[in-house]
């Protein structure tokens, strides 16, 4: 099919594994970040690690936008959604994710309206066919989806659709980024830029990484020929003693970003002073929320959001997973008490989450499962 | 109204999380045993441990934790599986029962009888290539024919919303009788009930059906043995995805139609050319993954597939890409898959292709002796990955 069968060519594959196997100084070891969800995915779902020699480990970042949603976020959308006369809508991945009473899922089967939507804009729809409801959006996601839900407000504002708002927990990858450059107890040699993110916000925010931090970045595709390429160019960086920022996915992103949607973005919300962030903590300037001229539209103030903060279960160390200082396997509850049937941390519910990711594709003993396939 | 609350209102001391988390982790800590992995053994062997640890965990009987069912419970996957276990089959325990194939094999006066029962709740109640009516006739004749049984008499039972127009019902059961009439099986009890506008969706549909087994051969996931092929009669997905797409929320039109069909004229074609066949299924909720995980279960084997090798129409992959789904899970009505004695896989094939269902068909992969339980997918791109079974229904990725 063509535009996904010339991304994922066994034979360009092997060609750009040997090369990447040739830049691996011997006796070095080599830790890259993928901080995006979606590459995760992609590195589990086409097996992509078989490529990899053993001193390239790739680590799992905190790019997956349900896994950083506190349970407090998640108990909140769960209240405003139990109001009467009131209906959430909500993007699929969300609704696995437990709060501490169970998750949308639940929420709904016990009779609180909470609708699947693929676009936040067909929360409008519902909002205009249910005048004597409120529609909330539980708007979640990186810089990805902000500009969709901006856009969504400005068309509920120009429409002057009075039963519609938003539970803004957008999130902006850069501080999360910043957090786990200054982490102690981390040691990386060079990050996968998100590609979608740099979509929007282009590929100048990186630049620190380089100059500050020393760290080469390469903002990759979501083929898995796109990412063992943007491991390649890391790769090159490295042996070169380069730190740069590169862009791999120049077919999607340009240099500076998309100025309509960063406008539409600014429009409509401002940072926060700090935002909670799943196993990460507080993270100043790291959240967006509604600006006061779009006050009407903003969940937050129309309904009495409880705000109770909820600590994560002591056992879950889906921080450490976030950070990638632990492997998912290495989690103490991993696969046993903390399952996709029962997820107990947010990494184990949506599919870009890196213990979901291991635990649906990646569960076996990589050597020994590669000489059964061979034969 | 109030002020801005929860994130922004500053990092105080939270309230302790949720009683589910410490009962999983209590109970976790009662069956894991002692192998938490061992901080001082190398990774390898950790990993090794972990999954050993995990592979226990799956073993445990399932108990269903949610108090209420959610839509997960019909999807097909492993929620569907737990409710099956912890509650139907906890109940009902019998021999007949336990091996949970599409059918029941009975023994009446000397014959082989199979049994079975499906109930139809579609939406929307019409789509291209088909209606609930005729899934209603070949999803049962279907689970009758893998059972290795000739589909014979059908029960139908009816419930009606209040309000349903008897032009679609008559178009409904018009599609019945004409699935019927290609199946070679009769329509010969049925039941109608009417509930209360907005207590149903229209017309759910019932039926159940029996048959006979006149071939020795007893069929079942459980006989799958390191060697075997596992083959599939045609393209997979296309059920799932018109019905996706039928439901008009996603915003995709593409050609496509139901593979909804009876394959009791196939199968009846297969199992006269090779005695080798160990195992039939036809791959609805769940898809192929949902049986290829029954069958590595059931017999303790490992099942490994190439990606390359599976038949996908560019429509059902297009539009897998864009939700960010994968047609191994999505639903066929119309679609078999077989294990066969390797030595016979050649002549099954043959047999499939030569029927009008089967032209398509293709050997996906094999039944290993490593790893027990897991099915292997090598990937079109190269690599190594498992398939396991999916909680829910699969859900569209964000981004």
């Amino acid at each position: 099919m063509r535009f996904v069968d010339e991304f994922r060519s066994a034979d360009k594959a092997h060609a750009l594994a040997a090369k990447i196997a040739e830049l691996c100084e011997p006796g070095r070891q080599y830790k890259l970040m993928e901080v995006c969800g979606g590459h995760t995915h992609t590195i589990y779902k086409h097996g992509l690690e078989d490529y990899l020699p053993e001193s390239i480990t790739l680590v799992h970042g905190p790019g997956c936008p349900v896994c950083v949603i506190p349970m407090g976020r998640v108990d909140d959308a769960m209240a405003l959604a139990s109001e009467p006369d009131t209906i959430m809508t909500s993007f699929g991945d969300m609704m696995r994710v437990p709060g501490s009473k169970g998750s949308f899922f639940d929420a709904k089967a016990a009779g609180t309206d909470i609708r699947m939507v693929y676009s936040p804009l067909d929360s409008l729809k519902i909002a205009r066919r249910s005048p004597d409801k409120r529609v909330v959006f539980m708007a979640i996601g990186f810089e990805t989806t902000t500009p969709s839900t901006a856009m969504t407000v400005l068309r509920a504002a120009a429409e002057g659709l009075g039963n519609f708002s938003i539970f803004c927990n957008h999130v902006t990858i850069i501080p999360a980024i910043k957090a786990i450059l200054d982490s102690p107890d981390l040691r990386l040699d060079g990050f996968i830029g998100p590609g979608h993110v740099s979509t929007v916000i282009g590929c100048r925010p990186y630049e620190f990484i380089a100059r500050d931090y020393g760290k080469p970045v390469v903002v990759a595709g979501f083929e898995p020929l796109d990412i063992l390429q943007s491991i390649y160019m890391l790769m090159l960086q490295l042996s070169e003693g380069r730190s740069e920022v590169e862009n791999q996915y120049t077919r999607v992103v340009p240099w500076d970003g998309n100025l309509a949607a960063l406008r539409a973005i600014n429009q409509v919300m401002e940072l926060r002073p700090y935002f909670e962030w799943r196993g990460l903590g507080f993270i100043s300037q790291s959240a967006m929320r509604v600006r006061p001229e779009y006050a009407a539209f903003d969940a937050e103030l129309l309904f009495d959001v409880p705000g109770v903060r909820v600590a994560d279960p002591k056992a879950c160390q889906c921080g450490e997973v976030l950070k990638g200082v632990l492997k998912p396997w290495e989690c103490k509850v991993f696969g046993t008490a903390c399952t996709p049937e029962t997820p107990i941390g947010t990494c184990m519910v949506s599919p870009e989450g890196a213990c979901a990711a291991y635990y649906n594709f990646g569960r076996m003993n990589r050597r020994r499962v590669v000489e059964v396939s061979i034969t | 109204m109030t002020g801005r609350a929860g994130p922004d209102a500053g990092p105080e001391a939270g309230r302790p999380a949720a009683t589910w988390v410490d009962e999983a982790l209590r109970e976790h800590a009662e069956h894991a045993g002692p192998a938490a992995a061992r901080p001082g053994a190398a990774p390898p062997e950790r990993e090794q441990q972990v999954l050993d640890r995990i592979d226990r965990a799956r073993r445990r009987r399932p108990r269903v934790r949610e108090e209420r069912i959610t839509m997960s419970h019909g999807s097909g996957g492993k929620a569907t599986r737990t409710l099956v276990e912890a509650v139907f089959l906890e109940a009902f325990r019998n021999p007949l029962l336990e091996p949970l194939e599409d059918a029941a094999q009975l023994h009446l006066n000397g014959s082989r009888v199979a049994l079975t029962t499906d109930s139809y709740v579609v939406s929307p109640l019409f789509f291209p290539g088909g209606d609930i009516g005729d899934l209603a006739v070949n999803g049962t004749v279907n689970d009758l024919a893998v059972a290795g049984a000739t589909p014979l008499y059908l029960s139908a039972g009816f419930i009606l919303e209040e309000g349903f127009p008897v032009a679609d019902l008559t178009r409904i059961v018009a599609s019945m009788k004409a699935a019927a009439e290609v199946a070679g099986i009769q329509v010969v009890t049925g039941d109608t009930k009417v509930v209360q506008r907005g207590k149903a969706d229209g017309c759910y549909i019932n039926t159940a059906g029996i048959g006979v087994m006149e071939h020795e051969m007893s069929l079942g996931v459980a006989n799958a043995q390191p060697g075997d092929a596992v083959i599939v009669s045609g393209p997979i997905g296309d059920h799932g995805v018109t019905i996706m797409l039928a439901r008009g929320e996603l915003d995709i039109e593409a050609d496509i139609t139901s593979d909804t069909a009876p394959l009791n004229g196939l199968i009846a074609d297969l199992l006269s050319a090779t005695t080798g066949v160990r195992a039939l299924r036809d791959a609805t909720r769940g898809g192929v993954a949902t049986i290829l995980n029954e069958v590595a279960t059931a017999a303790g084997v490992g099942v490994t597939v190439n990606e390359d090798a599976i038949p996908v129409a560019d429509v059902v992959r297009g539009a897998s890409e864009l939700l960010g789904i994968d047609p191994m899970y999505v639903a066929c009505e119309g679609r078999l898959v077989a294990v066969v004695a390797g030595e016979e896989a050649g002549t099954a094939l043959a047999a499939l292709r030569a029927h009008p269902l089967g032209e398509q068909a293709a050997i996906i992969g094999q039944i290993t002796d490593e790893p027990p339980g897991i099915v292997l997918l090598k990937t079109a791109f190269g690599g190594t990955r498992i398939v396991d079974l999916l909680v829910g229904d699969p859900l569209p990725r964000i981004c």
